[in-house]
């Protein structure tokens, strides 16, 4: 029968097209070719009508196995090339990677707000609770209640900046806080211990600008009292803090120093990370960078909020902040992280 | 402090290299800032001798000077006035290392060629040698001073003394730190001379009419002293601490001052009226001529030493001109007193004088002072000016007050130290910084025969010591002589109650993660600014609303006021970052504005303003960026608003200082709690920006309680929901709000989205057309198209007669 012959010869000649074909391009032109409307097998099953009866059983019968056939290859053939296809897009279907992607914008937090969420953090876990105090503060709280009344030498320390308001006997009690410390009185005046807060802040001085002052900076206070707390805990918390901070290689030092609203009264340095302790620049040649101040709390500002110095006991700390970042990048002027400059400030 | 090594080995041994000495007084509490080698790297100078002084051929002020080296002698060209044959002087040769007396720059010093003769090496100056500022005259060496000798430095220590510690502001004072912190007695020894003159008391009289303000007041006199230069040691100690010679007597008053840390003052006893010494407080207005010539108008609540007719010092801050010592001075009387510490801080203070002598006064030093110290510069003075001094000291004394004794425990040192130290031990440091003590006996153990247990102390710190007061303050003594590294490191052992994060933190927190995640910078930026500044911000007002706090003593006319608002710094910082970023530029502060309250500490809401300027994306290959619009602001205010769980209603807002019909207010549950907009454009220009600028702005304290509450759990919809799109016309003053409160009124309706805006034609003028996407869904049941058919025509029916809306064909 020549219309089988037929059908032979052209499976044979698409079965052998097909494993030839490498891409999607060629196998649907193939497809197109072979099962689509209007191809050669379309055609003969088409012209079955025109066929004996008996020949067009088997002629219909093997035309319609054959497509099934072909059909079968194109289904494996192109899975084939899909497959392919995502291991390698080839030639216009390749893209640059080197290009940039489609950029999202970014923000970051200003560096010093990191480095107070950073340390909020290490004290948050050892207990510490977090608050926030006034800005602008009374005399009583940032002085006197502190233990620096009127006229005390440690005022001179730290240059006020007085606001213009007057009492009626012509005092002039209200001031931009020169400390976060005033915070220990006030939370101490309503939550008696056991206690334990964390106090970031702006504090202000009178202070003329330049590379290493400014007006207005951060300081993180620190404050626990109980019963039973003594300067080893002091020295523990610190330590710890420190450890988690700066690193378990830098080495800390306390020494004696003096604050009127603590006894005794330390100050913590860690060991100069250029020169390692030997004495460079940076650190003025000591070896050590001046952290932190500290103290036991004087028993006249826990008399003075009505705890009992006899009972309890606690230790106080307080740190300014933008030295850290300073200290960490390599910043050599204050003044950088308030002026806003993007191209600054997207660096942390 | 400045102190030389070589003063302080008149009183303790140093044995320790000096690094490591102040390495010690640095960990007790005194940070020594640096160890100054006067002379820095002495080389090739030598102790030489003045041997022949002849002038120069061809200058009259320069001399030619010979002097003896011991090997050799030489002759050099020198301009000082003082030269003296025999002096014994610091002699450079060529190649010393040298401060150039006029530029202050080091140089190695070079044969020269002065005025036609040759000179190979230099008398040196003190300055020339980095001891001091003086330059004029060349140093001359005590006459011991071996020649030929090279010359040995001496070193200086520089400490920062703390203001509890007025004892440590002088040489004795911290030659017994040195001993104390070394193990040694200090060698101090109690001057005496001989008294040739009258009684005293024949002479001068003391009144201390306010004896609050005054303790103790002491003189002496001496008749016929001669007033002259100081010799060179006293001279050159003076100098290396940092006070400049004047005269003998003025010379050796300061000496003694920094020798025992006691001002003393030396009166020219001629010139005080009446022979009375009254100590009183100053008249109202009351007027002094001080030592450095300006007239000083004093106060009532200020303390001045009088004689029967004025006032002739200003106690304890500064002498007077009108009883001033000079070149005539034959007689003086010599104070030395103590006086309150509050009242001589307020007077240098009010008075903007500040003297070494008040520096002392203020920080508190003891009345038990004066009376060693006029010892000693009685002495000085005899020895060095000559004269004869009146029998006795006037000892005017009422403040005398019976020596403080202080209990202390090994319990209360374990408590505050959190280790154990014997009180054997804390007896011996106490001791060893002069304090004096006695074992407490508890008369109940003693009753019980039992008197040796006490483990108490009553302890009598030394008279220097006015800071030892309580038994923590021994108690720190203790720890810081034994060292703060023998203290324990501990963890603080007791657990706390439960403590919840403070809210208004956690909120803050949150804001500034949504917003830096949008893309937002953050930013610090000072919280003091300037009237002109906030005034830029309203344009047509004439003073800020409110008026905000005045500084009364502001650094710069920049930081006067405290800021009412943020936005002002952050127009500024657009206005700053524009000159140098192309694409979009977003900011944000986080930070208290003050907002004053009257009688009370001003309000200090925690504000947020955000402020974007540019366009949304910098030029980019991939994607088209658009200027930011009103709409880039209130997106994100939304976006943030919803993270927070709070929903918001925007109401037509009428901020002078923002944009008309580009600005709303932002309202949450009735409260107003913010704006969203665009800066008024003479706004935005008044800051040199020449695009818009938008915002928005929240009070954060404001908010804060509306982020507080759970909203409870929407259940997700079991049934399909029906979809469909409707556009209208409205008329352009018919709000997107008006719209979909109408819409959302059916409540089948369970999501509105508009997705279309659109004006211009086919649409008529004076009308828009919006396409909402509505969602019909029921809670109940799988809906109908024909329930969702006929919502549909009723909420167009709706529309149509309340806000005439049309549907768009
Ligand atoms: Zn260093």
């Amino acid at each position: 029968m020549d219309e089988i012959r037929q059908i032979e010869e052209l499976k044979t000649g698409a079965l052998r097209e097909l494993v030839a074909i490498g891409s999607t391009k060629g196998l649907e032109a193939w497809r197109v070719g072979y099962l689509g409307k209007k191809s050669q097998l379309t055609g003969v099953l088409r012209s079955l009508g025109r066929l004996p009866l008996a020949t067009r059983k088997a002629v219909g019968a093997r035309a319609n196995e054959v497509k099934a056939e072909l059909e079968a290859g194109f289904k494996q053939k192109e899975q084939a090339l899909l497959g392919a296809q995502l291991e390698t897009l080839s030639g216009e279907e390749a893209v640059d990677v080197t290009l940039p992607g489609r950029a999202l914008p970014e923000g970051r937090l200003h560096p010093v707000t990191q480095v107070l969420h950073e340390i909020s953090d290490i004290f948050a876990s050892m207990g510490f609770k977090v608050v926030e105090g006034p800005e602008v503060e009374w005399d009583y709280y940032n002085f006197e209640a502190l233990n620096i009344p009127k006229e005390h030498p440690a005022r001179d320390t730290m240059a006020t900046l007085w606001l213009d308001y007057e009492t009626e006997s012509g005092d002039r009690p209200m001031l931009l806080r020169t400390h976060t410390s005033p915070m220990q009185i006030r939370f101490m005046e309503k939550v008696k211990p056991p206690l334990r807060i964390v106090v970031p802040g702006k504090v202000f001085r009178y202070e003329a600008t330049d590379a290493t002052h400014i007006p207005m900076f951060h300081q993180i206070e620190g404050l626990a009292v109980d019963k039973g707390i003594s300067m080893a805990d002091l020295k523990g918390t610190l330590y710890e803090f420190a450890r988690r901070f700066f690193g378990p290689d830098r080495q800390v030092r306390f020494r004696c120093d003096y604050f009127p609203f603590v006894e005794p009264g330390v100050e913590m340095a860690i060991e100069c990370a250029v020169c390692k302790g030997a004495g460079c620049r940076l650190c003025g040649g000591s070896g050590w960078i001046e952290i932190l101040g500290a103290g036991m709390v004087h028993p006249k500002v826990l008399e003075r909020v009505e705890i009992d110095p006899g009972i309890y006991s606690g230790f106080a700390f307080g740190m300014g902040i933008e030295r850290i970042p300073m200290l960490r990048y390599g910043v050599d002027d204050i003044r950088l992280f308030y002026t806003s400059d993007l191209r600054f400030l997207r660096q942390f | 402090m400045k102190v030389p090594v070589s003063w302080l080995k008149e009183y303790v041994s140093i044995d320790l290299p000096l690094k490591k000495l102040a390495e010690r007084l640095t960990m007790a509490g005194s940070e020594v800032k640096g160890i100054q080698e006067a002379g820095g790297s002495w080389k090739n100078i030598f102790v030489g001798q003045i041997v022949d002084i002849k002038p120069h051929p061809n200058a009259d002020r320069l001399s030619l000077v010979t002097v003896d080296l011991a090997t050799e002698q030489l002759t050099v060209v020198c301009g000082a006035p003082n030269l003296k044959l025999g002096d014994k002087v610091a002699f450079a040769r060529v190649g010393a290392e040298l401060i150039d007396g006029h530029s202050g720059q080091r140089v190695i010093l070079k044969p020269a060629r002065i005025r036609g003769v040759d000179s190979g090496g230099m008398v040196c100056s003190e300055k020339e040698l980095a001891i001091s500022d003086r330059h004029e005259d060349i140093m001359v060496l005590p006459p011991e001073a071996p020649v030929g000798a090279r010359l040995t430095r001496s070193a200086i220590l520089d400490l920062d003394i703390t203001p509890n510690r007025p004892d440590l502001l002088s040489v004795i004072g911290i030659a017994r730190e040195i001993a104390a912190l070394t193990g040694q007695k200090p060698t101090i020894a109690e001057a005496t001379y001989e008294e040739k003159g009258a009684a005293i008391e024949k002479k001068i009289s003391v009144e201390i009419v306010d004896t609050d303000l005054c303790p103790r007041y002491c003189c002496s006199l001496i008749n016929g002293i001669k007033i002259g230069d100081s010799p060179e040691w006293l001279k050159s100690r003076l100098s290396a601490c940092g006070l400049r010679p004047i005269n003998n007597i003025v010379d050796i008053t300061n000496y003694v001052m920094l020798e025992y840390g006691q001002p003393l003052h030396a009166f020219d006893y001629d010139r005080i009226r009446g022979k009375r010494i009254i100590v009183r407080r100053a008249s109202a207005a009351e007027t002094i001529v001080s030592l450095e010539g300006a007239q000083r108008v004093l106060d009532g609540d200020m303390l001045v030493i009088a004689d029967m007719e004025r006032a002739i010092a200003i106690a304890g801050v500064m002498g007077g001109a009108n009883s001033e010592v000079d070149q005539e001075t034959s007689s003086i009387l010599l104070e030395s007193a103590n006086f309150n510490p509050a009242s001589i801080h307020y007077t240098s203070h009010r008075l903007r004088l500040a003297s070494e002598a008040a520096m002392r006064f203020e920080r508190g030093i003891s009345p038990e002072l004066p009376l060693p110290a006029i010892k000693r510069a009685t002495q000085l003075i005899l020895e060095l000016a000559g004269g004869k001094v009146a029998q006795g000291i006037v000892d005017a004394y009422p403040g005398k007050k019976q020596p403080k004794a202080i209990l202390l425990s090994q319990n209360r040192v374990r408590a505050v130290l959190g280790v154990d130290i014997s009180i054997n031990q804390v007896a011996r440091v106490l001791t060893s910084l002069g304090c004096s003590w006695t074992p407490e006996m508890i008369d109940e153990l003693e009753d019980f025969g039992l008197e040796e247990v006490s483990e108490e102390i009553l302890v009598y710190p030394p008279y220097w010591r006015s800071d030892l007061n309580l038994d923590v303050d021994l108690i720190e003594e203790v720890a810081r002589i034994i060292g703060y590294d023998r203290i324990p490191v501990a963890m603080l052992a007791h657990p706390l109650p439960q403590q919840d994060p403070e809210p208004s933190i956690t909120l803050k927190q949150r804001v500034s993660q949504s917003l830096t995640g949008y893309g937002f910078q953050e930013v610090i930026t000072y919280s003091l600014t300037s009237l002109e500044v906030l005034k830029r911000l309203w344009p047509e007002s004439n003073s800020p609303e409110p008026m905000p706090l005045r500084v009364a003593n502001p650094m710069t006319i920049d930081q006067e006021y405290l800021r009412t608002t943020l936005r002002a710094n952050l127009l500024e910082a657009v206005a700053n970052n524009r000159r140098h970023e192309e694409g979009g530029i977003r900011l944000f502060e986080l930070g208290r504005v003050f907002l004053p309250r009257p009688g009370d500490l001003p309000d200090e809401p925690e504000v947020l303003c955000a402020v974007l300027s540019g366009s949304s994306l910098g030029k980019s290959w991939s994607a088209e960026g658009k200027p930011f619009d009103f709409f880039d602001a209130k997106g994100a205010v939304e976006s943030l608003l919803s993270q927070l769980g709070v929903t918001a209603d925007f109401e037509v807002g009428n901020d002078k200082g923002l944009r008309p019909g580009s600005q709303a207010i932002i309202v949450v549950a009735g409260d107003r709690l913010g704006v969203v907009g665009q800066f008024h454009p003479r706004v935005s220009q008044a800051f040199d920006i020449s695009g818009p600028v938008y915002l928005f702005e929240l009070n954060l304290t404001a908010l804060l309680p509306h982020t507080l509450s759970h909203k409870g759990y929407q259940p997700i919809a079991r049934y399909p929901a029906i979809v469909r799109d409707i556009a209208i016309i409205v008329d352009v003053g018919v709000t997107h709000r008006q719209v979909t409160k109408v819409i959302k009124g059916f409540s089948l309706v369970k999501q509105v989205t508009l997705f279309d805006v659109y004006s211009g034609k086919p649409v008529p003028t004076g009308r828009k057309s919006l396409a909402y996407r509505l969602t019909f869904q029921s809670p109940s049941h799988t809906l109908t198209d024909e329930e969702a058919d006929r919502v549909q025509q009723q909420i167009l029916d709706r529309l149509s007669t309340e806000l005439g809306a049309t549907l768009r064909g």
